[in-house]
């Protein structure tokens, strides 16, 4: 076995929560090796993955995901199409996400004392929110403070990019609802910033943005580099080593060219993920650790957590102006409260791309209900002045809004391994077993209410919900499969991220996160990071 | 409205495809694809498949379509491949080069093929092929640019940067 030279630390993953931790240290003079499963994609490319992206190619191609290094089972309630939710690749999922930045409320970090709900976290909102604005500024927010949220220090790096002519309609409805709309935050450049471009509005964000506007964590990855940082691509980990005594790893042990190597640190940092992490951790197990490395507990992998969203649709019988920018500018989190409706947190953004898009509609690769009522077969295409008419009758003069909620952790939606199925270097797949529970579903049904009423507060006809409760579609955030806590027998991490029993490994990403709230969680993933890398830091130091 | 090569420039431009990296795409096209020909076929292709509204250049065809694909060796293969069948299909069907017809038998020609009911296949068979290489070639470069979106009321379509502006306006401007 190949063993490379032993930096201070090995973090494994370079999504924003390996790409920030290893950024932060590197910064301060650390050595820090990454290993990344994935290969780095070429920013070059982002021409031609846009238009893959608008011809409706399989998004899994997008990114190369597939296939037996890929592969997983699903044994739950829930479908999951866990490969379009993720990208293995230097920079990881944020290569094709939208980008959307909100803090989480202090009221996430204690459900359990205020609402008697899930459990709290062992930090609160307030040691949190330094990280918070120090991630704002690392990924270039784009916002405005929103009157819902909890207390800021400090300003947003970037002003908020300006409301939509279709926010507007909703902003004008609204205010007889007594319902508030405010700015959404995005790490998408409103002005120029850190070096990448203001927005050029090609409006495919997720999954690619060709100005690089968006940004991803290859910015830091990037900046690690120039520090010193060693990231090796095309390197998963397929376990990690333990020294004799069980209570430290000695080595990352992965594949790279078909050969198995090694990396010895002081110090490990796990960031793949909330599926790829615990699996990790359940594939290292030993004679010290038959269960698999840091779970004494028993719980590496439980409470599995998503988002489940809805979107309601409707039609004015005038110009809504949507698909000409990629993503929503606005929200209200006036539904956020957990005790603001019957059950469950809401969380509602305003789309600016309802309807189909025209390249999409033009392109007439799916079923298309003007078609049907235009009496023709529904792959049958038009061509000339008929596809302008079929083209506006697809994409004008709808508005919608999508509300995301939360899925409170249970310990029976879960990730572990199928040992009956193996991937490309023979070990056994992740296996996804959760599904949306009854107070899901109530939060989901108190959500399709609220958004028919607002959509219909626009004077929007024909509304429609385009994903019921029942059928909710998932917001590809995976969450808390090695939770953090205080206690060693409720939790696989400590408030330092630092892994119960094994002293010197650490996780850092959405798997640590305690509940979900209904907020995207990538800026609380971004905060962790660099909250770890100052712990890190004082311990090296 | 019509398409031109400064239409085609502006939107290769706008995707970061300068006219030196077209010439250079270009030149590096594979030897067994005829440039002139494979321009002049999907020419006579727009000019069915696009509205009325819209007249089409060939230089537009020439400098966009072409110059989109790069170093996409195997894409432009391809098309030219589906080109080349679409033609054969013509001089079978109508006893003429697909080029060489009427607009009206060029688009009795590619509904004999059954294109117009295809699924877009680049691996599929005749009409997939033609269907995803030819005509949906043609339609993404229409309406991904703001010709094509103004015709349907977005001047800034999805696939090209017409930055930060057109999303805030109303329909009023």
């Amino acid at each position: 076995m190949i063993r490379a030279r032993t930096p201070e630390v090995c973090v494994i993953g370079s999504g924003p929560a390996g790409a920030l931790v290893a950024y932060s240290l590197a910064e301060r003079g650390h050595d820090v090796v990454v290993l990344e499963a994935g290969k780095r994609f070429d920013p070059g490319e982002s021409g031609r993955r846009m238009e893959q992206r608008l011809r409706r190619e399989r998004w899994t191609a997008l990114y190369e995901m597939g296939g037996e290094r890929d592969a997983f089972t699903v044994s739950g309630a829930s479908a999951y199409a866990l490969n379009e939710r993720r990208v293995k690749g230097v920079g990881g999922s944020t290569l094709h996400w939208g980008g959307t930045v909100p803090r989480m409320h202090p009221e996430d970090f204690e459900m359990d004392s205020r609402h008697g709900v899930a459990d709290d976290w062992p930090i609160g909102y307030d040691e949190l929110e330094p990280y918070y604005l120090q991630a704002e500024h690392e990924l270039g927010a784009a916002g405005a403070p929103n009157p819902f949220g909890g207390s800021r220090s400090g300003p947003f790096p970037m002003e908020p990019h300006p409301l939509s002519y279709s926010d507007r309609l909703f902003q004008e409805a609204w205010e007889e609802l007594g319902v508030t709309l405010h700015h959404l935050p995005r790490a998408i450049n409103s002005a120029s910033y850190d070096g990448r471009s203001r927005c050029q509005a090609f409006g495919t964000c997720s999954p690619v943005c060709p100005s690089g506007a968006r940004y991803d964590a290859t910015v830091h990855v990037r900046k690690a580099e120039s520090d010193g940082v060693t990231v090796l691509d095309r390197a998963p980990v397929t376990r990690l080593e333990h020294d004799d005594t069980g209570e430290r790893v000695t080595a990352a042990v992965y594949v790279h060219d078909d050969e198995e190597r090694s990396v010895e640190a002081d110090l490990f940092v796990v960031a793949c993920g909330a599926v790829e992490t615990p699996r990790l951790l359940l594939l290292s197990a030993s004679e010290q650790h038959p269960d698999g490395l840091a779970n004494a507990s028993g719980l590496v992998g439980r409470r599995f957590i998503e988002h489940a969203a809805i979107r309601v649709r409707g039609r004015l019988d005038e110009p809504t102006r949507q698909h000409l920018i990629g993503f929503g500018t606005s929200q209200t989190q006036q539904f956020y409260g957990y005790d603001e409706g019957p059950r469950g947190s809401i969380l509602i953004t305003p789309l600016n791309t309802a309807g189909t898009s025209p390249t999409e509609a033009a392109l007439q690769d799916g079923p298309a209900i003007t078609s049907l009522l235009g009496g023709r077969r529904p792959d049958e295409m038009t061509w000339g002045d008929e596809l302008v008419d079929q083209v506006t009758a697809e994409t004008d003069g709808f508005l919608a809004v999508s509300a995301g909620t939360d899925l409170l952790p249970d310990p029976e939606n879960r990730v572990s391994l199928d040992r009956s199925r193996t991937d490309d270097l023979g070990n056994p797949v992740p296996d996804l077993s959760f599904g949306i529970d009854e107070h899901a579903i109530g939060t989901l049904e108190r959500a399709e209410e609220l958004l028919t009423e607002l959509v219909a507060a626009t004077g929007a006809e024909a509304i429609e919900t385009s994903h019921e409760p029942e059928n909710a579609f998932f917001a590809n955030h995976m969450l808390g499969t090695t939770r953090m806590g205080e206690d060693p027998a409720t939790s696989v991490v400590d408030p330092d991220l630092r892994t119960h029993d094994i002293e010197n490994l650490y996780v850092s990403g959405g798997s640590v996160f305690v509940t979900g709230g209904p907020a995207n969680p990538t800026l609380t993933i971004a905060a962790l990071a660099l909250r770890l890398a100052d712990h890190l830091d004082g311990r090296l130091s | 409205m019509k398409l031109t090569r400064r239409d085609a420039l502006v939107a290769l431009g706008a995707i970061g495809v300068g006219t030196a990296a077209i010439g250079t795409a270009r030149q590096g096209l594979p030897g067994d694809v005829d440039e002139t020909e494979m321009t002049d076929q999907l020419h006579a292709a727009a000019e069915v498949i696009y509205p009325a509204a819209v007249e089409v250049d060939r230089s537009f065809v020439e400098t966009y379509v072409l110059g989109r694909l790069g170093n996409r060796e195997r894409h432009l293969r391809e098309q030219s491949n589906a080109l080349d069948q679409l033609d054969s299909h013509a001089r079978r069907h109508a006893g003429q080069s697909f080029t060489a017809l009427s607009e009206s038998r060029r688009r009795s020609t590619l509904r004999s093929m059954g294109v117009h009911t295809a699924h877009p296949n680049p691996d599929g068979t005749v009409p997939e092929r033609v269907r995803y290489y030819v005509v949906n070639d043609l339609v993404y470069v229409l309406f991904s640019t703001p010709t094509g979106g103004e015709l349907v009321g977005c001047e800034n379509p999805p696939g090209y940067p017409g930055g930060l502006e057109a999303y805030q306006r109303g329909p009023d401007g």
